[in-house]
């Protein structure tokens, strides 16, 4: 029994454990969860730079429509939705609701689903109605 | 009604297994999510309509009374979520002597972001002219 201690693969071992929805779900929503706290930095950087003037919130506003901004509130609103829906999704499991293998892939595919329609239906909506420039 | 004992008392003095509380955490971060379902949908809309806005659109939508009370309601559970969530997220990755350290920074940044949104909020509402 010398050395049985050392270097045990762990259970679950990710290094040759498949994908699926489940895990990658599972993992998304604390990606998209760590992500949203950088994207709630910005959110008070915005606040903060509107109460110290225009001169500070210019330069917000144009990093955030440019290219790379836009892209990355892209990013951001998807991120805002799949950790909503994937929120949904948890809090309704916590009453009890929806454990059957079936009912959890069926869940799984609706929030990835239905969190892009809502991307798309939200940069629309922005493009159409905001006061872009 | 007090069930028998399930561990020695050599267990229950070296602090393992359950230390009968601990759920609070777990219920704050429902509670707070429950609250950031409308929140979070109203946040998105209201940035959706100011999304390159200039800068006197911002003041002037922030200023509304409904609009600062929602966003002083979205930041404090916002925060508090977000904290919660960091906080398992450590709990789970972190197993050096740093997770103290760590777990303390991430509630401190937390609180002092949500206090600086609030207090940005509070600057905006009081200014005499936007």
């Amino acid at each position: 029994m010398t050395g049985s201690n050392t270097a045990r693969p762990r259970s679950p071992n990710i290094r040759n454990y498949r994908p699926q929805l489940t895990s990658v779900l599972s993992i998304v929503n604390r990606i998209t969860g760590v992500a949203l706290s950088l994207g709630a930095i910005v959110l008070v950087a915005g606040l903060a730079a509107a109460a110290l003037g225009p001169q500070m919130y210019e330069p917000l506003r144009r990093t955030l429509i440019s290219p790379l901004g836009k892209l990355t509130l892209l990013f951001m609103t998807f991120a805002v939705f799949l950790h909503l829906c994937g929120g949904i999704r948890h809090l309704i499991w916590d009453l009890g609701i929806g454990f059957e293998l079936r009912s959890i892939y069926v869940s799984g595919w609706i929030i990835v689903v239905v969190s892009g329609l809502l991307t798309i239906a939200t940069w629309t909506a922005a493009i159409v109605l905001g006061a872009h420039s | 009604m007090s069930s028998p004992p399930l561990r020695s008392p050599g267990a229950r003095a070296r602090g393992l297994g359950s230390a009968r509380r601990g759920s609070e955490a777990w219920l704050a971060e429902r509670i707070s999510a429950v609250a950031l379902i409308p929140l979070t949908l109203w946040l998105v809309i209201s940035l959706v309509m100011l999304h390159g806005g200039a800068y006197t659109d911002f003041v002037g939508w922030i200023r509304k009374p409904a609009s600062s009370l929602l966003m002083v309601l979205s930041l404090v559970a916002l925060f508090h979520h977000t904290a919660l969530g960091l906080e398992v997220i450590i709990e789970d990755y972190v197993h050096s002597a740093a997770k103290l350290p760590v777990l303390v920074g991430c509630r401190f940044l937390c609180v002092t972001l949500c206090t600086t949104g609030l207090l940005a909020i509070l600057m905006l509402d009081t200014k005499a002219t936007p």
